[in-house]
């Protein structure tokens, strides 16, 4: 076991644990704090993959902004701070078997693959993966449409949220 | 160094997890919470393609990036609607938000 | 000579050395020295936090012309430890409806996310940070801003007290909005210096990027202060109508790391104003003579900074939210959003200019779009003033 591979175990120990708490935690506002650490988890994660831009974004937008409007939305969908009920649905053992039966599936199917014992190779040298990827995002025989539309799709959306969560009654 | 296929089955059980949380859920913004995780372990496959890959082909992280993106315009809208249906009906119980249900 | 090129490397050589002679692998050493090195650096940032914090009772009484604290030791030197024990011996108390975990975890959260800003703080150019220069350092200051905003709603929400969860709400509504104009201007030394490194947006700095950019650095400012929730930004916590804000229910040195954190914070915030627009640790190539000249210059930039920043807290109002938040959408936001487009389109144009030529119409540029800007916002306000008072009268009418 060499250091990287047990930092790697560590850190997906503690990700698929507080994966597991998101799911399956009675207050939400713990499942969306435990959302957090899953999402660093996987920055880690990112982070370990050498995709340094990936791990900061994922920091910025998930932790900094999605986490943040989940944290939101708890608090202004409650009539009451305590949560009452059962958190899950009559239907919980059928879903736990199906994703137990994905995660199986998923393993066997990779099991049989043969690329799976690969090793990544060394970065080639002088390459700066963001500055690669800055590139290609607006290269014309990148992926500059793509990105384009992907904004397109953010400015529709913040139109479209700002419009559904709008209150007629209270606004002006 | 980590096997690749170390990275797959960590996603693979991420995925499984978010799963189990879209289907198990009543709260509709907890079945958001397991999308979010399912985005997530999508993303750890497509940045682990990446580095397995040829790193030179950027293809893995601008998919992750686009995934980025939509799951912020997924969250922003999908919890537009969850308050606006919490405005109408007083409730985010999917199962109780059931008037188009025949 | 080898000591004082680059103390730091030498002395972390000398503990290997040590370390590895009592039979330590090769690995554990080096982790071993660099988890000793952070140390060092957060000691070295916890002294100086206990230093700013007498540093601003001094300024803030001047500022209000009194003498402030001058009973314990010389000036009061000794005023901030007579602080801290006093933090020490209070109550720790934890309220019974609050969410312990969440609670207890929320301020160190907030001290964490000032000290992890300091990874990327290039100290000065030969000292070990020199050459591990992370890509995409100016991301990371946000990415640290967005842990901050974290441990404020966790503060917020656990405390389980109804003027914090409204400080929380506003001061997380004021740093997500702001993070905007702070991010789209973060970008522009990311243009002039080709790259998001910290270090090599300091080395870029032959000219300051304060004269490429003063509209940026004045809009970074703007976004910092509204990111430390100080005054005039300081909605969620004002004192006269929530208590407290989100810390009202923290006691001891619970609240006491909320109150270092945010004057390390502002003091950080100084310094990477420095970094960013003032040229870091560069003064004429002053700091080619020795390291600890350029940490030197570095933390006087900052305190600089930091100095304007008291100045405004202890001098400007408070403004109403939703005037901060319009502000920052209808006015900060759209400015730099443009700032960044003229600057990339002229950096793209004037690429094979002389320096000269380049400095000044980047400079003319900023100036030209202040000015429109300020002159929209000047009208805007003339006609709702009109819409309230009725038109100005256009002649005043002299009586004899």
């Amino acid at each position: 076991m060499t250091p990287d591979q047990i930092v790697f175990l560590i850190v997906a120990l503690f990700t698929l644990g507080s994966g597991f708490m998101v799911v399956t935690s009675g207050n939400l506002v713990h499942a969306a704090l435990w959302l957090i650490s899953t999402l660093f988890g996987v920055a880690v994660t990112f982070a370990l993959l050498n995709a340094n831009f990936l791990a900061v974004v994922q920091v910025v937008v998930y932790i900094g902004a999605i986490a943040i409007l989940f944290i939101f939305a708890v608090m202004l969908t409650r009539k009451d701070i305590r949560d009452q009920g059962p958190q899950v649905n009559k239907n919980w053992w059928f879903g736990a078997l199906l994703s137990v039966s994905t995660f199986a599936g998923l393993y066997f199917l990779l099991q049989g693959w043969e690329g799976m014992s690969k090793t990544a190779s060394a970065f080639p040298s002088g390459f700066d993966a963001v500055a690669e990827l800055g590139n290609e995002l607006i290269s014309p025989t990148g992926y500059v449409l793509p990105f384009e539309v992907a904004s397109v799709l953010l400015v529709a959306a913040l139109v479209g949220a700002v419009y559904v969560a709008f209150n007629p009654r209270s606004g002006k | 160094m980590i096997p690749l296929s170390w990275f797959l089955i960590f996603a693979a059980a991420l995925f499984s997890i978010g799963l189990f949380g879209v289907l198990s859920r009543r709260n509709a913004i907890a079945i958001l919470l397991g999308i979010e995780l399912m985005l997530n372990a999508v993303n750890i496959n497509l940045a682990a393609f990446w580095r397995y890959g040829n790193v030179l082909n950027m293809a893995g992280q601008v998919f992750a990036i686009i995934v980025f993106a939509v799951a912020a315009a997924e969250v922003a809208v999908g919890l537009a609607l969850v308050i606006s249906v919490y405005r109408r009906r007083n409730t985010v119980i999917a199962d109780d938000i059931d008037l188009m249900k025949w | 000579m080898g000591f004082w090129n680059d103390p730091l490397k030498a002395a972390a050589d000398w503990l290997m050395d040590i370390f590895t002679g009592w039979g330590m692998p090769e690995l554990a050493t080096q982790i071993l020295v660099a988890f000793l090195g952070v140390l060092l650096l957060i000691v070295i940032l916890m002294v100086l936090d206990i230093v700013l914090v007498w540093v601003e009772r001094k300024v803030v009484s001047r500022f209000q012309s009194r003498i402030g604290p001058n009973r314990v030791g010389p000036f009061g030197l000794i005023q901030p430890f007579a602080d801290i024990i006093k933090l020490l011996i209070k109550e720790d108390i934890t309220p019974s409806g609050a969410d312990k975990v969440v609670y207890n975890l929320a301020p160190i959260l907030s001290m964490m996310s000032v000290l992890i800003l300091w990874a990327v703080v290039p100290l000065a150019p030969q000292i070990l940070g020199a050459d591990t220069d992370l890509n995409i350092g100016a991301l990371y200051i946000v990415a640290a801003g967005a842990i901050s905003t974290l441990s404020i709603i966790m503060a917020g929400w656990s405390s389980n007290n109804k003027y914090s969860l409204i400080g929380a709400f506003r001061e997380v509504a004021v740093m997500l909005s702001f993070e905007i104009p702070m991010l789209a201007v973060l970008l522009i030394p990311t243009i002039f210096a080709k790259s998001m490194g910290i270090v090599k947006i300091v080395d870029a700095q032959d000219t300051w990027f304060v004269f490429l950019a003063p509209l940026a650095a004045l809009i970074f400012f703007i976004a910092a202060i509204a990111e430390l929730g100080r005054a005039p930004f300081d909605m969620g916590e004002a004192e006269s109508e929530l208590v407290a804000g989100y810390n009202i229910e923290y006691s001891g040195m619970k609240f006491g790391m909320f109150y270092a954190g945010e004057l390390l914070h502002a003091f950080t915030f100084g310094g990477f104003w420095a970094i960013l627009f003032f040229g870091g640790y560069r003064f004429f190539g002053l700091e080619q003579v020795n390291p600890i000249l350029a940490v030197a210059i570095l933390l006087f930039k900052a305190f600089i900074g930091y100095w304007l920043i008291m100045w405004v807290r202890y001098t400007v109002l408070r403004i109403r939210i939703d005037h901060m938040l319009s502000f920052n959408w209808k006015f900060l936001t759209p400015m730099a959003f443009v700032l960044l487009m003229v600057t990339a389109l002229l950096n793209a144009l004037l690429a094979e200019t002389p320096p000269w030529v380049y400095v000044s119409s980047m400079f003319l540029s900023n100036i030209a779009l202040a000015w429109g800007a300020l002159e929209l916002a000047r009208s805007y306000s003339r006609r709702e003033r009109e819409k309230v008072e009725g038109p100005k009268p256009a002649v005043e009418t002299t009586h004899h």
